[in-house]
């Protein structure tokens, strides 16, 4: 589990607020995801410098900057590449790894598989807005197949990625959905996820106010709390999550599975490794 | 009438009340930044002083609950609550929104915390709670007042308010 210190500091959102203006267009549902960061590090009592928070490419992959905490914008599709690497080598920090639907998906979608498999105790933030926003647009792996625009005449026809189904064959240990019309509702679902051990994956529903302004207002009145109580039976987890229209929100599965950890070394000699790498 | 929250001590209403007004300075604070970044300084400004006003308001309180607050936050006390009554949801905004807009925004929000605390008021069971959640009310109704005299000062918007001469466009 990651390591949740006794409440000697207290701390306030405010004090995982960043001196970086966020460039997030303005109705974007990102500032919410930013806002429930920071009540859940608050409420956990997470000293900042105890966090770090790895993104890849995207409008959402800017949340590091805003957050006072460590972080790493890495490159696309890559995030929990480094992020795994991070955590098994700093396993006392709490790693968050924030992450669009393509970042996350696309690029990133072989690395989403793995890092399932290995259940590393990072919680995985993919903020869901079914478009590439920062690059004007184009359909993402979860667009709907007939979002008709310029660049996919008629839609592009294309099953959507159902990212809660493959966590949870893949092996995650926890899946929820969230939505960022709920700022309170949202930091509730990253405060279970940090706190479940192993690897945590929770979609954010996160309108693009840009390029899909009737998306936003469509979702608020779409999605709802999960009538179903979360399970830790795999097969029911995936009987529901297969008949899931993508808008139950809530915790949805949480399993029992022991987080991968890497065995000390002990004999590790820092100067025997430095050789071996040397260049 | 607002569902009105229980509090089992006074200590927990002023933490909540706290909470709200922090929440909304910093929401205000927010949204002025994005504004700044997108270019309306008109509304930038508007939601500054908003969020100075809140501040101010949240020191107020505290003044108010004296020592019934000792030690900071109640153990009750979560920050993951839905959003308090006086902060604006960030899918209100638009990077083109008139200063009109901002402060009817700012009304509504103020609307919504003046019923909050005169439900609490209506419904607390400890007359000093009670009290307290008056004044609170009271508060709130005189932002109102505030923000209807600053909308004097702004004409009715032109119906294309949103028009972008340089709009973001899909790639095609």
């Amino acid at each position: 589990m990651n390591m949740i210190p006794d409440a000697v500091r207290e701390f306030k959102p405010a004090d995982y607020k960043s001196a970086v203006k966020p460039v997030w267009c303005p109705g974007c549902g990102d500032h919410s995801v930013l806002v429930s960061f920071q009540r859940a590090f608050a409420e956990l009592g997470l000293p900042p410098e105890q966090i770090a928070i790895i993104s890849g490419i995207g409008c959402s992959s800017r949340i590091p900057a805003y957050v006072n905490a460590y972080g790493f914008h890495g490159v696309h599709g890559r995030s929990l590449a480094l992020a795994s690497g991070l955590k098994v080598a700093r396993p006392d920090l709490t790693v968050v790894v924030a992450s669009g639907d393509g970042d996350g998906f696309s690029i990133g979608g072989n690395h989403f598989l793995h890092a399932c498999r290995r259940n590393i105790d990072l919680t995985y933030i993919v903020m869901d807005n079914r478009i590439y926003g920062m690059t004007k647009g184009q359909p993402s792996p979860t667009t709907e197949p007939d979002w008709d625009t310029a660049i996919a005449p008629g839609g592009t026809g294309l099953s959507p990625f159902h990212p809660l189904v493959i966590a949870l064959a893949s092996g995650a240990n926890f899946i929820a959905r969230g939505f960022t019309g709920d700022v309170g509702g949202c930091a509730k679902l990253i405060i279970e996820a940090i706190r479940t051990p192993g690897f945590s994956f929770l979609q954010l529903l996160s309108p693009c106010v840009t390029f899909r302004p009737d998306q936003q207002k469509q979702w608020k009145s779409t999605v709802r709390t999960a009538v179903v109580p979360e399970t830790d039976d795999p097969g029911r987890a995936a009987r529901r999550l297969m008949t899931d229209d993508g808008f139950n929100v809530g915790v949805l599965y949480r399993g029992h599975r022991e987080p991968y950890r890497p065995h000390p070394i002990a004999d590790l000699d820092p100067a025997r490794l430095e050789a071996e790498f040397e260049v | 009438m607002t569902d009105a929250p229980k509090f089992s001590s006074v200590a927990e209403f002023f933490a909540q009340a706290l909470a709200i007004e922090v929440e909304a300075s910093e929401r205000y604070e927010a949204l002025a930044e994005q504004m700044e970044v997108h270019n309306n300084a008109r509304v930038a400004t508007i939601f500054r002083k908003m969020a100075a006003i809140e501040a101010e308001h949240r020191k107020e309180i505290a003044r108010r609950a004296g020592d019934a607050l000792v030690g900071g936050r109640p153990a009750s006390f979560s920050w993951t609550g839905p959003d308090g009554p006086e902060a604006i949801d960030f899918s209100d905004v638009h990077y083109l929104m008139t200063p009109r807009q901002a402060l009817m925004l700012a009304r509504h929000n103020e609307e919504r915390a003046t019923r909050y605390f005169e439900a609490i008021a209506e419904t607390a069971e400890d007359p000093e709670i009670a009290a307290f959640a008056r004044t609170m009310a009271d508060d709130e109704r005189q932002h109102v007042v505030w923000v209807d005299r600053w909308l004097e000062k702004f004409e009715a918007d032109d119906p294309d308010w949103d028009a972008d001469p340089d709009p973001p466009v899909l790639s095609d």
